[in-house]
């Protein structure tokens, strides 16, 4: 019951959900393709100005992705739910955390695909130039996407398995991802329309804290809600 | 058949109102008393004038809402680590207090500061992140009447609780980053001694009235679930 092991379960655990994702891929699609509609809406509402585009984009990207990947963290566990797989799932020896790891790594991966996607898209849309400190701005991307991914993935745990979870999720979701959101868009514009008071830093700094914190403090929450 | 509170087969025990009921009026009249007396000694405010008096609900009002999400935070902190209704019932009934009483203060702030600064509404951080909050409180409360089975509710609401509790200081702290405006917190060293006594005064006086709904609502969850369990055990030809 070594460390090894555990690492075992969680690579286990998220190649399933990976491989579930890969072989319909219509999840996938689909989620991609919300993200890609969201951003054309924020365009027709933000637009067709391209200084005003521009000036927005971060906001907007992060919160098309934000929109998109929610869907994600419920059908992460619905197909668990599917035939008694949770409880079969359970009945397996080791950590309880392991199977939090692994579906937020599989999320992880899920929510970069997803990423690398409309962003693109947006930066294409919302005329955004690669700016010349592109490496800060992967960093944040990375950091931003932790956070969303680690609270998106626990409360998709509680929100999956009750009554009206389209509702709950976002209703619980959204108020706690304030500080990385607003971290994350802030550090974003910052790069991309110019960091005049060089304030990045803060919030790079902020966004890792907070995603320490979270990823400690779900992994610590997480075996007394699965099993409930 | 008739359910009485003795006849119900329960982990915690029903509450009984007792006395509880005359906390209540005492609260309420010391309400009363406390805002006639802070309303007659304090003058009239050089910049706000009478505006000001606002500040004996609103103040009170704003640290109850964190008496009561600290008190959340704690009973769900107690339920995580070893289980038990009573704190999960507690947990519920202050975070249905806090809730009203955070918008509570968030709309008695608005009627300040219509007067004062000219808009209803500022993205200050202490606004805002009392805004957050009061979504953070809703989340939680939604959760619990989404889910029937108790033990669950008990547990998926308590990683709720906490995990929102730790989050409070850190959205206050990046929202105060992002921008900034709101006058000094009044606390009785900030102000004018002329108001303290007024203020400390109400602040004890919604205190009361915050235990003594806490206490209420409390009975009326611990009944609520001791009638579920008749009804379960009735379902099961029980007793």
């Amino acid at each position: 019951m070594g460390a090894r092991d555990d690492w075992r379960r969680v690579r286990a655990i998220a190649w399933k959900d990976l491989t579930t994702e890969r072989r319909s891929k219509a999840g996938f699609n689909g989620v991609v393709a919300l993200g890609v509609t969201i951003l054309v809406l924020f365009g027709f509402a933000l637009g067709p100005e391209a200084a005003t585009l521009r000036q927005s984009a971060a906001g907007v990207l992060w919160l098309a992705v934000l929109f998109a990947s929610v869907l994600a963290f419920n059908r992460s566990y619905q197909v668990e739910l599917e035939s008694g797989a949770l409880d079969q799932l359970l009945l397996y020896p080791g950590a309880r955390w392991t199977i939090f790891t692994g579906k937020l790594v599989a999320n992880l991966v899920f929510v970069g695909l997803l990423m690398t996607i409309v962003l693109t898209v947006g930066a294409i849309l919302f005329h955004v130039d690669i700016p010349t400190r592109w490496a800060e701005l992967l960093l944040i991307l990375v950091l931003g996407a932790v956070g969303v991914v680690t609270l998106g993935t626990f409360y998709g745990a509680m929100a999956s398995r009750s009554r009206a979870r389209e509702v709950l999720l976002p209703l619980l979701l959204f108020p706690m991802l304030v500080p990385v959101l607003l971290a994350a868009m802030q550090a974003s514009k910052a790069l991309l329309v110019g960091d005049l008071m060089s304030e990045a830093g803060a919030w790079v700094r902020l966004l890792i804290a907070y995603d320490l914190i979270f990823v400690a403090a779900t992994h610590l929450a997480f075996g007394a809600i699965l099993e409930g | 058949m008739t359910v009485t509170a003795a006849s119900l087969p329960s982990t915690v025990a029903v509450p009984r109102p007792g006395r509880w009921p005359l906390v209540g009026v005492f609260a309420l009249l010391f309400l009363v008393a406390a805002q006639v007396t802070a309303v007659m000694i304090s003058v009239p405010d050089r910049d706000m004038g009478h505006l000001q008096k606002i500040m004996y609900v609103h103040v009170p009002a704003a640290w109850i809402t964190f008496c009561a999400f600290f008190v959340v935070a704690i009973c769900s902190l107690k339920v995580l680590w070893k289980g038990g209704e009573r704190d999960d019932l507690l947990a519920a009934s202050a975070a249905e207090v806090g809730a009203v009483f955070n918008a509570l203060t968030l709309m008695l702030g608005m009627i300040w500061g219509k007067p004062t600064w000219g808009v209803w509404w500022t993205w200050d951080a202490r606004l805002t992140s009392t805004l957050v909050l009061l979504l953070i409180f809703i989340g939680y409360l939604s959760l619990r009447s989404f889910i029937d089975e108790p033990e669950r509710r008990a547990k998926w609401s308590a990683a709720v609780g906490v995990l929102g509790a730790i989050n409070v200081p850190i959205v206050y702290l990046s929202v105060r980053w992002w921008r900034t405006l709101h006058q000094v917190q009044s606390a009785p060293s900030t102000l004018d001694p002329a108001y303290t006594l007024g203020l400390r005064l109400n602040a004890f006086a919604f205190l009361f009235v915050m235990i003594y709904l806490v206490r209420r609502r409390y009975e009326a969850a611990a009944l609520v679930r001791a009638a579920e369990r008749a009804d379960e055990s009735l379902a099961l030809g029980g007793r």
